[in-house]
């Protein structure tokens, strides 16, 4: 079982709803990544999502892309990314870890290296934003070495294509809550509520929802159907104006501790 | 990864490619958000049955030849070839197109199968702002909305280009992000298209960009090199020895070597932008220098850092100003078929100059590098031997940028 699995079932035994926080690595702070990677968790972080930054991020809206820029201008790449996931297990091992990165960040170091690297570090699982199913072998390396692959669905998948994506979804299925980039303002809850429910009739795995998701009160309303949800430009947001470590943990905290509570008080 | 021969391989059908995932070799492919999967099954499938519809193609051939002014003719430089004392150089004169370059060839086209799709709402991006003016005159042509994306560096290089499109009816939208230039213009022109796709057609501007995008613009391109080949066998009773063209994304370099592709006698080699030298690190040169990657949505030669991230490019001209490339020519490379030389703002703007003198034409920027390129080839060859250069673009559009370069106030 990988920690990503154990994490669904422990939520599973508990009727809890995932919450899942997106940050983008080297952002606000470098030298504060480990110490916010902890004060997630600490606040009532499941599983954390954490993006490599990268100089074309076209999927992404204007909070992530300017934070992915500061990030950039920093020159945070792969090699330092996996370094504070490997400081951040020494002492947490149980919090699943998953990057979310575009290909070309992968591509320069080769798949199969970066891989190696990855697991070594205690990487669990990677969302790549620009590998749909149809480009999935070139990334077969990558999941052989035992890293997973979260494959998205999005609004405009149709049937067929689902059935596709669910038969080789593995950890969680990450549902894309609408035709658009993140952080846009555009969740219609009765859409995502028929598209979980379609890809749920696939998916053997369980689905998270995320893009768009700002909110106690959005991420409660979603928590009512699906496994997990996923917060992601509201925080970056949220963090972007922090400049020491104490700031940038104690605005973590205070952004989604009250997320946390509003999930838990609905318990399924 | 599929491969590919890595030599020039005689047997190889180089017009059969790409597979249909759109892969040339292993480049290519359709790397893009799963929102985008479908919308691009859509445009492909709509695409392979308009491409082989006779209706269509006649209605695109009809304004080929009475809106662009098609065929542009092949002009002997004889002067030019003269003054250089090598090789003969003829120029296919994209220029006199519609619009002032090959460009329009491509909107066209796309603009057809927009239409026939029920698509009335279009976008673009554009960096010099020629594929910008070649969108905007087919959606006043045709009737559509036209949004067009500029970085906002470019907005302030290129007035008169923003100014015209306003005029087309078009509206243009300044990009802030990153670099503010034309990776970023298409960054966000997807952005638009994954938030608008139901009503949305992206026309991109190049052979890049996602599968089916550098077939598709290479087949509404590929009748610059249709036509110059016929017009070589009848005027010249034979092919050339070399062709060139310049290559920003390579469209309008593709459009000439497509059918050439096969014709193994005939040598192919594209100029890219070197910028201030290639040892200098200021320059556009993804082939020349770069190495695979994958950017905006296809696996190609791109310019970039050790972490993947792209880096800035320079060129004299907007147009070649792009830090990835078409598959098709990273393929052809790759395969041993086509070489890609550098070529410096240097070296394009003595040939600009050189071609004004001699032949009474200012060619783009972007050309001019092209034409640099024919003059180096024509120095090593003899009298008897024909180079072939794709003289994509008038220059009017650079008349302001190189009076300023050359220290003039107009
Ligand atoms: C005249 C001209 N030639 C060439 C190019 C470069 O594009 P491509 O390499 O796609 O032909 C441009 C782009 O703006 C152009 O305007």
């Amino acid at each position: 079982m990988s920690r990503i699995e154990d994490r669904f079932t422990e939520l599973v035994a508990h009727g809890r709803t995932g919450l899942i926080p997106f940050i983008t690595a080297g952002d606000p702070l470098p030298q504060a990544m480990v110490p916010l990677m902890h004060a997630l968790v600490a606040a009532g972080a499941d599983l954390i999502e954490l993006g490599v930054p990268f100089s074309d991020p076209m999927a992404d809206g204007p909070v992530i892309q300017h934070s992915s820029e500061r990030a950039v201008a920093r020159g945070v790449g792969l090699p330092q990314i996996l370094e504070w996931v490997k400081a951040f297990r020494q002492r947490d091992a149980r919090t699943p870890i998953v990057l979310m990165s575009y290909m070309n960040p992968l591509e320069i170091r080769g798949v199969a290296a970066f891989a190696e690297m990855a697991v070594a570090a205690g990487v669990d699982g990677v969302l790549l934003v620009d590998c749909p199913i149809e480009e999935w072998a070139e990334v077969a390396p990558m999941r052989e070495q035992g890293v997973q692959q979260i494959l998205l669905a999005a609004p405009t998948t149709t049937p067929q294509r689902m059935v596709k994506i669910c038969s080789a979804a593995a950890g969680f299925l990450y549902y894309v809550s609408f035709a658009g980039i993140t952080g846009a303002d555009r969740v219609s809850l009765d859409a995502v509520r028929a598209g979980v429910a379609q890809a749920r009739q696939q998916a053997k795995v369980p689905v998270a929802v995320g893009f768009g998701i700002r909110d106690a009160a959005m991420a409660q309303a979603i928590g009512e159907f699906a496994d997990a949800v996923v917060i992601g430009s509201a925080l970056v947001e949220h963090l972007a104006g922090e400049t020491d470590e104490a700031g940038v943990c104690a605005a973590a905290h205070a952004f989604l501790a009250p997320i946390r509570i509003a999930l838990d008080a609905r318990r399924k | 990864m599929s491969t590919s021969s890595s030599s020039a391989d005689a047997a190889l059908d180089f017009a059969s490619f790409p597979d249909r995932h759109g892969h040339f070799g292993a480049y290519g492919g359709s790397f893009v958000a799963e929102t985008l999967a479908v919308p691009l099954a859509e445009l492909t499938a709509a695409y392979d049955r308009l491409r082989v519809d006779p209706d269509f193609l006649a209605e695109f051939e009809r304004d080929l030849r009475f809106y662009v002014g098609r065929p542009s003719p092949i002009y002997h430089a004889q002067r030019l070839s003269q003054e250089i004392g090598g090789a003969q150089i003829l120029l296919k004169r994209e220029d006199l197109n519609h619009t002032g370059a090959h460009k329009i060839n491509n909107t066209i086209g796309q603009a057809l199968v927009a239409r026939s799709m029920g698509k009335r709402r279009i976008i673009a991006e554009t960096g010099a702002g020629q594929h910008g003016v070649a969108t905007a005159t087919v959606c006043a042509r045709f009737g559509l909305d036209c949004v067009v994306y500029m970085g906002a560096t470019d907005i302030e290089r290129q007035k008169i280009n923003v100014y015209r499109m306003k005029l087309l009816g078009a509206q243009v939208v300044p990009v802030t992000s990153g670099s503010q230039t034309l990776k970023d213009a298409l960054n966000e022109a997807m952005r638009d298209w994954v938030t608008n796709v139901a009503d949305t057609f992206y026309i991109i501007g190049t052979v890049a960009g996602p599968s089916p995008y550098p077939r598709m613009v290479r087949d509404f391109n590929a009748v610059v090199g249709r036509e110059a080949r016929a017009q070589m066998l009848e005027h010249y009773g034979r092919l050339p020895d070399v062709i060139t063209a310049c290559v920003g994304g390579g469209s309008n370099a593709i459009g000439l070597f497509h059918a050439f592709l096969n014709d193994a006698q005939v040598r192919i080699v594209g100029a890219e932008a070197a910028g201030e030298g290639i040892a200098s690190g200021h320059h556009a040169a993804s082939l020349a220098a770069g190495r695979p990657g994958v950017l905006h949505g296809n696996r190609t030669y791109v310019l970039c850092d050790d972490n993947g991230q792209i880096t800035e490019t320079h060129s004299i001209s907007a147009g070649l100003d792009y830090p990835g490339v078409g598959p098709e020519h990273a393929f052809l490379k790759d395969a041993g078929r086509a070489s890609y030389v550098g070529v410096t703002d240097e070296e394009a703007l003595g040939a600009f100059h050189r071609l004004a003198r001699t032949e009474g034409i200012l060619a783009a920027l972007e050309s001019s590098h092209a034409v640099a390129q024919a003059i180096k080839l024509a120095q090593e060859l003899p009298k008897d031997r024909l180079v072939l250069c794709n003289l994509s673009g008038r220059g009017d559009k650079d008349v302001h940028t190189i009076a300023a370069r050359e220290g003039i106030t107009l």
